[in-house]
């Protein structure tokens, strides 16, 4: 029978929602248990969260000075570790999870299985390659441990509330290098909703034409609750941070709407958004190919079709 | 000090994949190849390094069939010193790549390994991160910044909450991100000097890498298509429209 550890992401004291999407996809492997590992310096308010989602079974916490910050070569050798006695190691296909979980793999001398979108059965998945262009069934082999990174956009948050699943301190002894240091994080600080879990995204391209345009895109998220993403033509063009970039190389993310505004539709940036619920373009070339996708389009300059919004909204 | 270079060949990004219609895997027949754009990063960076004096020599090296040979001399073209060719007509996964990567650091001992964060053909994301593993070194993995001084590198590495700053020390096995350098473009005479550039051939099998394969691919499809939807006339359609959807 499988055993599923699932490897928390948090920051700051808080459990990132992309754990609770890792959950359903160990779930998925209908095993006789789910766990989580909490790895942090002070992993106490994390484990509690974790401790709440639906269908786990245990929360482990490995508490070390090293753990205050994510770095992958402090992390994974605790991680082989605790996999002892697993069948499967998933962790969420996030920079996080994409980072440490290859070099966890690698400790096990085992192979990885990147962005699994669906379980079809215990060692059987599906993931996307070609910039998803094309979906491969894959079949790791049953005899080793499998390690796997989830396409958080293929799958919900398991619900969180009514469980209360036990929290166990774990020892793990491992030496740990001393090669690599945390020097600081820079983040871009903002009262605006998560890009990966937000329901809306409002996202500008290059035709927003500059930074200070970009107000322009902000205020209309502001108005409607959304979060705000770019195309990496923005993001390279300065209009606004790397995080912020959506598609092969940068979020994946499935709002339940997006909007497209100055954006032409390469198929990097789709990559991003193909599980968005409703795709919304404004473009003001027709034959721009987000029409292609989008499920409304708006032929028209953005400069003049947003505030129009924003008056229709009222 | 030296810079090893991981540099893959991968169908060009502007090309839109098909999957044969059997499901047996994608067309690749007549398909454009080109360097993966994350390794003409990696090997820029390595260039500019060496450029700069941090380093000496530049090894770019592609582990492929036969017939990459051109790739790899435009890798020469573009300024590495030499290349290396590890020989093989099986694909290789992430972990035999590493494990090849390692065997060659064995012999070559450089001080930093640059590869790519992803290739956009199987987009992994995994080579670097084992390679870094089975070699008990640092990864700085997703870098669009690099600086290296007093035996270290400092990286500032895109993350999803922002940019996070990191010290490895060297050796070190460094990740690109797109917006780490714009790669340069070859110039003829490049070509021309490229041609008495050094390319070693190796035997994958020479190296007693053992390859096996955990993963088997069993099917490819294609994704399911999104259907084009309604153009609406003005923002009051619109808004009208998402209202009804209760999205807005
Ligand atoms: C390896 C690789 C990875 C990549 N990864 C990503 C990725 O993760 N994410 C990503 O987004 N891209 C990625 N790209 C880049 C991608 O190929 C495109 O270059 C990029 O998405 C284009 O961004 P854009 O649509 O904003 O710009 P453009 O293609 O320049 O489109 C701008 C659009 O704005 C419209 N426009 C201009 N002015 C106005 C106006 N006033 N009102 C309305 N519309 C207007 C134009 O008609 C045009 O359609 C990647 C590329 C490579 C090679
Ligand atoms: C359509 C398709 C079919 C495949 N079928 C099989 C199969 O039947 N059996 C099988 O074993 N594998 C198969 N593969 C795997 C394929 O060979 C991948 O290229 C391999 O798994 C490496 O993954 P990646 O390049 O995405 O790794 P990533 O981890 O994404 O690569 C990251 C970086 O590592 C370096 N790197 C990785 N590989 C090389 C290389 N060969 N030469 C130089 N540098 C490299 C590069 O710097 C690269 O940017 C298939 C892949 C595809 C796309």
């Amino acid at each position: 029978m499988s055993k599923i550890l699932v490897i928390a992401e948090h920051l700051g004291g808080k459990l990132n929602a992309s754990t609770a999407r890792a959950v359903s996809a160990a779930a998925a492997v209908k095993g006789e248990a789910i766990d989580v590992l909490v790895l942090s310096d002070a992993p106490d308010a994390v484990a509690a969260e974790a401790a709440k989602i639906e269908g786990v079974n245990r929360v482990l916490t490995v508490t070390r000075p090293e753990n205050a910050h994510p770095l992958a070569a402090m992390l994974a050798p605790q991680i082989a570790k605790a996999a002892d006695g697993y069948s499967h190691v998933f962790a969420p296909s996030t920079t996080f999870g994409k980072d440490v979980a290859p070099r966890v793999a690698a400790l096990l001398g085992v192979a990885q299985v990147s962005d699994v979108m669906s379980v079809e059965a215990a060692h059987t998945f599906k993931r996307p390659i070609y910039a998803g262009n094309a979906i491969i069934t894959v079949e790791a082999d049953a005899n080793h441990t499998v390690v796997a990174t989830i396409r958080t956009a293929s799958w919900s948050a398991a619900a969180s509330g009514t469980n209360t699943a036990p929290v166990e301190a774990l020892a793990i002894d491992v030496p740990l290098p001393t090669h690599t240091r945390f020097v600081e994080l820079n983040q871009g600080s903002s009262d605006r909703p998560d890009l990966q879990s937000a329901s809306k995204v409002v996202s500008g391209g290059r035709g927003v034409g500059s930074k200070e345009n970009f107000d322009i895109i902000y205020k209309f998220a502001d108005k409607i609750g959304a979060a705000v993403g770019a195309s990496r033509a923005a993001v390279d063009a300065g209009y606004c941070p790397n995080e912020m970039q959506v598609g092969q190389t940068g979020k994946i993310i499935a709002p339940e709407l997006y909007m497209a505004i100055g954006i032409s539709g390469a198929i990097q940036h789709l990559t991003g958004i193909k599980d968005a619920g409703t795709i919304v373009a404004i473009n003001k070339d027709g034959e721009a190919p987000i029409f292609e996708v989008a499920d409304f389009g708006l032929v028209g300059d953005l400069f003049k079709i947003i505030p129009e919004l924003e008056a229709a909204l009222g | 000090m030296k810079i090893l270079v991981g540099y893959k060949r991968v169908v060009d990004y502007n090309v839109r994949i098909q999957v044969k219609p059997d499901g047996s895997g994608v067309v690749t027949d007549g398909v454009k190849l080109s360097a993966n754009p994350f390794d003409d990063i990696a090997l820029e960076e390595a260039l500019r390094l060496r450029e700069k004096g941090v380093a000496e020599e530049v090894i770019v090296v592609g582990i492929g069939p036969a017939n990459l040979t051109a790739h790899l001399r435009n890798g020469l073209a573009m300024g590495a010193n030499r290349a290396i060719h590890v020989t093989t007509e099986d694909a290789v996964q992430p972990l035999t790549a590493a494990r090849v990567f390692l065997k060659l650091i064995e012999k070559e001992q450089p001080g930093l390994v640059i590869l790519g964060k992803q290739a956009i053909d199987d987009d992994a994301n995994q080579t670097g991160q084992m390679l870094a593993a089975l070699w008990d070194r640092p990864q700085a993995t997703f870098a669009g910044k690099v600086e290296i001084a007093d035996g270290k590198a400092t990286v500032t590495r895109e993350v999803d909450a922002g940019l996070e700053v990191i010290e490895a020390e060297l050796p070190a096995v460094i990740t690109t991100d797109l917006r780490l350098n714009e790669p340069r473009f070859i110039k003829l005479p490049d070509i021309m000097k490229a041609k008495s550039k050094p390319i070693d051939l190796i035997e994958f099998g020479s190296l007693g890498v053992e390859a096996h394969d955990h993963l088997k691919t069993t099917h490819y499809a294609a994704p399911a298509k999104r259907s084009k939807g309604v153009m609406v006339k003005d923002a009051a359609e619109l808004v009208a429209a998402l209202k009804q959807k209760g999205l807005l």
